[in-house]
């Protein structure tokens, strides 16, 4: 039997985002968080190196300059008012953490300790700056921590392993969503006035990515499933240094502890494209010129990975070499970065401290996402219509504050930041919103129709192949590099393997914990998504962060300073918005 | 390499109780059990049910019983257990009801949690500067290795005083109760200390180490136990 439940606000995903809104919503409305997952298993809990705010502990710095970073690292397509709002309110989330009791790393005085990390300058100087808030190399895993025992503390009302399904709208007004309860198999339909999407990302289209498995878009592709747009899907993230072949992530925080990537030849390539900011150059970049090496044939060995490079007595010459007078010794690495020193250790079997790592770039963040305005609210298209009732933020997210590529720890940033925004803005609308009648019973019959299907489908596909192929399909066409040519074939595949989907067939035909089937629902959001991001990509023909067209290698802004908005209606249709320039004119980006 | 899984199967609608399944996997030595799994949900049989996520040892989500010992299946490799035609035994983290195959029930671990008060606690006045609270970093440090805690229970359904009796708060609850009472800036210690005093609370560890040796993040959790122990004998906190 189908269970129901009234709350004012709801906040769908129990990462640092939805937590955040959460944690702020239930302050002041009648609160609940639905999450797949156990809140702290969320992917938040993985990042690594650092949250961004100019506290300018240890050296000056400005949120004008984290602003202006921002900006160019998001090759100009972010919408710099938002940006603006980001870096700023950036210091006091910062702040308003640690006072949650988050322990960060502390300097010698007592305050929260900074590091450098890739693109975060001193405007006038043009050096690297230590803006990195930091919890050794376990950041996000301290944000989701804190975030979770302060709404344990407030008493915020849980669902834990709840997989949402679907999302109530009506007459272009949220009202709520249906889940399945994962331990039971039941359909559960909950009813708000407010309902906040911070699922985060979707790399799962991917074959080599540092997302986890539960990474799957399932509420960006409901949304795209009930006629809302999602905003930039072409641009998503690899970031630089994957473990070789597992994709799991080896922070950039080691580059700005001072490591280095290492070629074939035993060369420091950096300093050839970037010469000023050598490896601490921006993740997109710093995947092309890894790219750009395995090519040329200076991949380690001749094959398609490169060395990260963190043995001390290495950091060491190289600081040197770049007239940095700091000098560091294994005991530091070991404490500033031991996760990733471990992860080293157990998968790949190498001591980072004696020998280099091979890595890869790796599929790891969406910079597009559900379109929103500046206080999370969702909007239904291109001329900035709201959603009534409906919220989203994170990585799930496109607000826009990483345009066409993020800087490291502003995943992190963004999600304090409008996590927090979203939930004060759902508050203060429930407050004076009434609960709009919804139908329930059908609702609740049509979500458990939709996973019948599956359950059901007679058919003789395995789920898995279908993955399989998605995703090595998009590691290939739909990756660092890509041609018109390529995505062509990519969204004809795409499209054929949609067709494959319908004729899947699974296992498990029960209901309690039947992750077979919410497996095959996962791998049909995925579908979707890939489809969206090939269009998407196949359309924008120029390069701009994240997104590489090989055909069309140079910046257009005379017809792409534009963001875009995809709809799925059988067929994708896309439009463009111009990207809210305020302060800072585009500008060609050299580093 | 080829090996066998033997795993634990229990399926509440169809089974009375556990039974033991084996699968041939063909998988590379550096695989991870979890890869294993997978193969077996993947190609073999989707009923397998499991819990995973982050699949490199941070999410705490695949904590199971992996020959005879508390493992992340994420974080062990198959080459470090087994030989070529090995078998490798799999089944549920022992002492919470199995819900379904490798699936336990955690609530009542997470009730242990919340139990603590795992939150800071700090009722002064904020800085009137607008900035952090000060600490400085060997204050900092007391309290760095309870922080690694992801919750993944591995500690906890190691311990036989937990099997023997599920109302003893375990393990990691000890931990989450020792983060909060060696931070300098929290002022709760005292509570959490008189919870903890209580008939389920620490003095129902025996010392076993079991759960050091299987917390995955490497926590020194026997000896945080015992600084909570200590704390609770001489009424000092340091």
């Amino acid at each position: 039997m189908p269970q129901y439940h009234q709350f004012d606000a709801l906040v769908v995903g129990a990462g640092g985002a939805g937590l955040m809104a959460a944690l702020h919503a239930s302050k002041s409305v009648n609160t609940a968080v639905i999450s797949k997952l156990y809140p702290t298993r969320s992917h938040t809990g993985t990042a690594q190196g650092g949250i961004s705010a100019a506290l300018g502990n240890l050296e000056e710095d400005k949120w004008e300059w984290h602003a202006y970073d921002t900006i160019k690292g998001g090759d100009f397509l972010c919408d710099q008012d938002a940006v603006d709002i980001m870096c700023r309110e950036a210091i006091d989330a910062v702040i308003e953490l640690e006072h949650m009791g988050l322990p960060f790393d502390r300097t010698p005085d007592g305050k929260i300790s900074q590091r450098r990390f890739g693109g975060h300058t001193n405007n006038e100087t043009k050096k690297p700056v230590m803006r990195a808030c930091h919890a050794a190399d376990r950041t996000g895993h301290m944000i989701l921590q804190t975030l979770y025992q302060n709404c344990i503390k407030n008493n915020v009302k849980f669902f834990d392993e709840f997989q949402v399904i679907d999302v109530l709208i009506e007459d272009g007004k949220c009202n709520g969503v249906v889940a399945v309860q994962l331990a039971t198999g039941e359909i559960h339909v909950f009813h708000s006035k407010a309902t906040l999407i911070a699922t985060g990302g979707f790399g799962k289209m991917w074959k080599v990515t540092s997302n986890a498995h539960s990474l799957t878009g399932d509420l960006p592709a409901a949304v795209l499933r009930r006629g809302l747009p999602l905003e930039d899907m072409e641009f998503f993230q690899f970031h630089p240094t994957g473990v070789y072949k597992l994709g799991i992530l080896l922070s950039e925080a080691a580059r700005g502890e001072g490591a280095v990537f290492i070629n074939d030849k035993g060369e420091r390539f950096m300093e050839r494209y970037m010469p000023t900011l050598k490896d601490l150059a921006p993740r997109d970049i710093c995947s092309r010129c890894i790219y750009t090496e395995i090519r040329e044939g200076r991949g380690i060995g001749g094959k398609d990975y490169v060395y990260l490079d963190f043995r001390p007595e290495q950091i060491n010459k190289y600081f040197e070499a770049d007239g940095n007078p700091k000098r560091i010794d294994a005991h530091y690495l070991e404490t500033k970065l031991p996760d990733i020193i471990e992860f080293a250790r157990v998968y790949q079997g190498i001591d980072p401290i004696k020998e280099p790592v091979p890595i890869q770039p790796t599929a790891h963040y969406a910079m597009g996402g559900i379109p929103t305005d500046n206080d999370a609210r969702v909007l239904a298209d291109e001329t900035g219509r709201i959603v009534e009732g409906l919220y989203a933020a994170g990585e799930v997210a496109c607000v826009s504050v990483h345009g066409a590529n993020r800087l490291g720890t502003n995943s992190l940033v963004d999600l304090v930041v409008f996590g927090r925004r979203g939930g004060l803005a759902m508050a203060d609308y429930c407050r004076q919103a009434s609960f709009r009648p919804i139908n329930r019973d059908a609702a609740a019959k049509e979500g458990a129709a939709q996973l019948d299907r599956i359950r059901n489908n007679d058919g003789n596909e395995r789920p898995h192949t279908i993955r399989k192929e998605m995703q090595a399909l998009m590691d290939d066409k739909v990756g660092v590099y890509r041609t018109g040519a390529g995505l062509e074939e990519a969204i004809d595949k795409i499209h054929e393997l949609q067709a494959r989907y319908k004729r899947i067939r699974i296992d498990d035909k029960g209901f309690k914990w039947n992750t077979d089937l919410m497996e095959a629902w996962e791998l049909g959001a995925l579908l979707d998504l890939a489809e969206v991001t090939a269009f998407a990509a196949l359309a924008r023909t120029e390069s701009r962060g994240g997104h590489y067209r090989e055909d069309y290698p140079k910046r257009d802004d005379v017809n792409f300073l534009k963001h875009s908005m995809a709809w799925k209606n059988g067929t994708i249709t896309l439009k463009y918005k111009p990207v809210r320039i305020t302060r800072i004119p585009p500008q060609e980006r050299k580093y | 390499m080829k090996i066998n899984l033997k795993i634990k199967r229990f399926n509440p609608e169809t089974d009375k109780k556990p039974h033991w399944e084996t699968y041939a996997v063909e998988v590379e030595p550096t695989d991870r059990v979890l890869d294993a799994l997978h193969e077996v949900k993947w190609n073999q049989d989707g009923t397998l049910a499991l819990r995973r996520s982050c699949a490199h040892g941070v999410c705490g989500s695949d904590a199971m019983r992996i020959n005879g010992r508390n493992m992340l299946a994420c974080k062990v490799l198959i080459q470090n257990i087994a030989k070529d035609g090995d078998t490798i035994t799999v089944e549920p983290i022992l002492g919470l009801p199995v819900v379904k195959d490798l699936i336990v029930d955690m609530e009542p671990f997470f009730a242990h949690y919340r139990a603590v008060m795992p939150y800071l606690v700090n009722n002064d006045p904020l800085p009137a500067n607008g900035r952090e609270r000060l600490q400085s970093p060997a204050d900092r440090e007391r309290y760095d290795d309870t922080t690694k805690c992801i919750l993944c229970a591995a500690c906890t359904t190691s311990c036989p005083s937990f099997w023997a009796r599920g109302e003893y708060v375990g393990p990691a609850a000890i931990v989450q109760a020792h983060r909060f009472i060696f931070d300098s800036r929290d002022q709760a210690a005292q509570q959490r200390l008189e919870i903890l005093s209580a008939a389920d609370g620490v003095w129902r560890c025996r010392t076993v180490f079991n759960c050091t040796e299987a917390c995955p993040r490497g926590i020194q959790v026997t000896k945080a136990i015992g600084e909570v122990k200590e704390a609770l004998r001489t009424g000092v906190i340091q």
